[in-house]
């Protein structure tokens, strides 16, 4: 698991392919195809409703496509059963947008939790690892003890975080890594995602609306709206498209300011 | 994964001269997978020669966060006991891991809050009994100021929530409370049956089935399926609204929790445990009547003949007075286990687990108060 740049050549790490979703008579998805190349930063964005959020859990085994096949580590994940999953799911780590953390346990204890369930390691060492996992991901020591109701949302978004990182996953998936964070908060998880690409070489595919992460970590982009991708590419690349879907969301007065912010350092 | 699946270490054995370094060789994968067996080891693993030491990670296939964190913690573990240790042959990748992990080294590990003695213990829950007794009260007392102003400005009432609450926790009740009471009927007058056949004094069944079921079993069996149908109910809708914010909301908008939520499951329940009562009784009594036809011969018409003089209007109202005392302690109980959840979704299961023991225990204890008062009243 080293680190390193995106390289096309490389077997694509998720490859969604003519993927339709239904709820009753609304179409959500029709004909969405997509592929994540290894170590690359991989961002899904779109109106509210467009069906990120969805398409993310298609893959991740939560709900089923209507068709289509989607493969992750180049194994089918559509119609797989939770006992071929189990291989799969211990590879990847995913932060939910609220959290999701068990309201029940510390935040040690939930990292630990994982590892408790999927290795054989002593009680010591993993409350060590956790503690590692838990720092790793920016909060203070003394977060570890406390219970998810006692920490912030930003907190509570790392820990959730320190949670998906408990077995070291080749690939993470954020839903909404930075809703509902304050800028500092949101700015401290733009460093967080590219530093763990970068140490840890993970894959990261994420759905977010904030126009600033996707300047800041991200290496391609898809724009999904009106149930396909409309464009994929660089942001700099999707700056420029043609499409009205995507120019809409990319040069609306905050997409304008994100982009000059993005190029004013360099 | 070079050398195998899980993590090793073996050390070289050391040459003769005098002061040589010790050589540690590590391989193997060093992920969270492979590192169980080596950790087991680590622990009663004596290291030899007392200079210095090199670690040889140059056949390590992976290394991830945790085999890092091991690397780095045996490392430091033995420098503090005074070795002194050269890293050789990492990978650099593996080396700038192993840099983060030790730049990001907290801790230790927070230690644990010191368990409080026996004594202190006990002082504590006897504590949190008092003061869980007056977070009751002052609810209850809250809970009727609300009702006050309720009625003082009649508009405020929420009808429609009330109306709701009397269709789940009334009508909806109907078909199990009155299986329940004809069931019990059935169960009364079978087992009078034998014993009064002894004595010839078969038509005293009625009297038998009337008193009981009017007097004390219908009132408290309802009152114990209520508490356990929608006292849980309460407690869990409460519950999960606190956890989720909702209450906090509520109190932005300037509606208080109680006007919207107490005040109408308590006058709902008081306005629906009496009529269910009354519909017990009278299932009760039909199952008792089907019992006497078939086992004591006990027509139809001899049973409601008896019943007429078997029972005074005291039986009837002794038991029906009882029923909306009883809706208020469920509905009050229910509502403040409710507002005790804190946080979590295991609290809402111990706060309903709670509700009911406690809205059940507070029902049959207030019942065998009722029973000496209406003895000293000769009722």
């Amino acid at each position: 698991m080293s680190a390193s740049a995106p390289t096309p050549a490389a077997a694509a790490i998720i490859e969604v392919s003519g993927v339709h979703t239904r709820f009753g008579d609304a179409v959500v998805h029709e004909d969405v195809s997509l592929s994540v190349r290894p170590g690359e930063i991989f961002a899904l964005v779109g109106g509210s409703g467009s069906g990120k959020s969805t398409l993310l859990r298609e893959i991740i085994l939560l709900q089923p496509p209507v068709s289509g096949s989607i493969r992750v580590f180049g194994q089918e994940v559509v119609g797989l059963g939770d006992e071929e999953a189990l291989p799969l799911r211990r590879r990847w780590g995913v932060m939910f947008e609220r959290g999701a953390l068990f309201s029940s346990l510390t935040v040690t204890e939930n990292v630990g939790m994982v590892l408790h369930e999927h290795t054989g390691l002593g009680e010591r060492l993993i409350r060590e690892i956790a503690a590692v996992k838990i720092a790793l991901t920016g909060l203070p020591p003394d977060a570890g003890p406390k219970y998810p109701s006692e920490l912030s949302g930003g907190m509570r978004k790392r820990a959730s975080l320190a949670r998906a990182l408990a077995l070291d996953p080749e690939l993470l998936f954020l839903d909404e890594p930075t809703a509902g964070l304050d800028p500092l908060s949101a700015s401290g998880i733009d460093e967080l995602v590219r530093s763990l690409r970068e140490t840890l070489g993970l894959t990261i595919m994420m759905v977010t609306h904030d126009l600033d992460l996707l300047w800041q970590a991200a290496d391609r982009v898809a724009v999904l709206g009106k149930g396909h991708i409309v464009g994929v590419g660089t942001m700099n690349e999707l700056a420029q498209s043609d499409d009205p879907l995507v120019r809409q969301y990319f040069h609306g007065p905050r997409g304008r300011a994100a982009w000059q912010q993005a190029w004013k350092p360099k | 994964m070079g050398s195998g699946d899980s993590a090793q270490l073996t050390f070289v054995p050391a040459p003769a001269q005098e002061g040589a370094a010790t050589e540690v060789r590590c391989a193997g994968s060093w992920t969270v997978h492979g590192l169980p067996p080596l950790e087991r080891e680590l622990d009663s693993l004596a290291w030899p020669g007392a200079g210095e030491l090199v670690i040889d990670g140059s056949a390590i296939a992976t290394l991830d966060t945790s085999g890092a964190w091991l690397l780095h913690r045996t490392i430091a573990a033995l420098e503090r006991q005074g070795r002194s240790v050269r890293l050789q042959g990492l990978r650099p990748e593996f080396g700038a891991l192993l840099q983060l992990i030790a730049s990001r080294e907290v801790l230790g590990e927070m230690p644990a809050a010191a368990a409080p003695g026996r004594l202190a213990r006990l002082g504590a829950y006897a504590w949190s009994g008092v003061m869980g007794s007056l977070r009751y009260l002052s609810f209850v007392g809250e809970t009727f100021v609300g009702l006050l102003r309720a009625l003082g400005h009649p508009r405020r009432i929420r009808w429609r929530v009330i109306f709701h609450n009397v269709q789940v926790a009334g009508v909806d009740a109907l078909p199990i409370t009155g299986l329940l009471s004809f069931l019990m009927g059935i169960v009364i007058a079978y087992q009078g049956a034998d014993q009064l056949e002894q004595f010839g004094a078969n038509i005293f069944v009625v009297d038998l089935v009337a008193l009981a079921m009017l007097r004390e079993l219908s009132p408290l069996m309802t009152a114990i399926i209520i508490a356990g149908r929608s006292g849980s109910a309460y407690t869990a809708q409460i519950g999960t609204m606190k956890v989720t914010e909702e209450i906090d909301a509520l109190r932005t908008i300037g509606v208080t929790p109680q006007e919207l939520l107490v005040l109408p499951k308590m006058l709902a329940l008081m306005i629906v445990l009496p009529l269910l009562t009354v519909y017990t009784d009278i299932t009760g009594v039909l199952g008792g009547m089907v019992m006497a036809q078939s086992k004591l011969g006990i027509s139809f018409e001899a049973f409601i003949d008896r019943l007429d003089e078997a029972i005074q209007l005291s039986s009837y109202w002794t038991g029906l007075i009882k029923a909306p005392v009883f809706a208020m302690i469920i509905a009050l109980v229910g509502c403040y286990r409710g507002f005790s959840v804190t946080g979590s979704a295991e609290s809402v299961g111990t706060q309903t687990t709670a509700s009911v023991v406690q809205s059940i225990f507070l029902v049959i204890v207030t019942d065998a108060v009722f029973s000496i008062v209406f003895n000293f009243l000769d009722l």
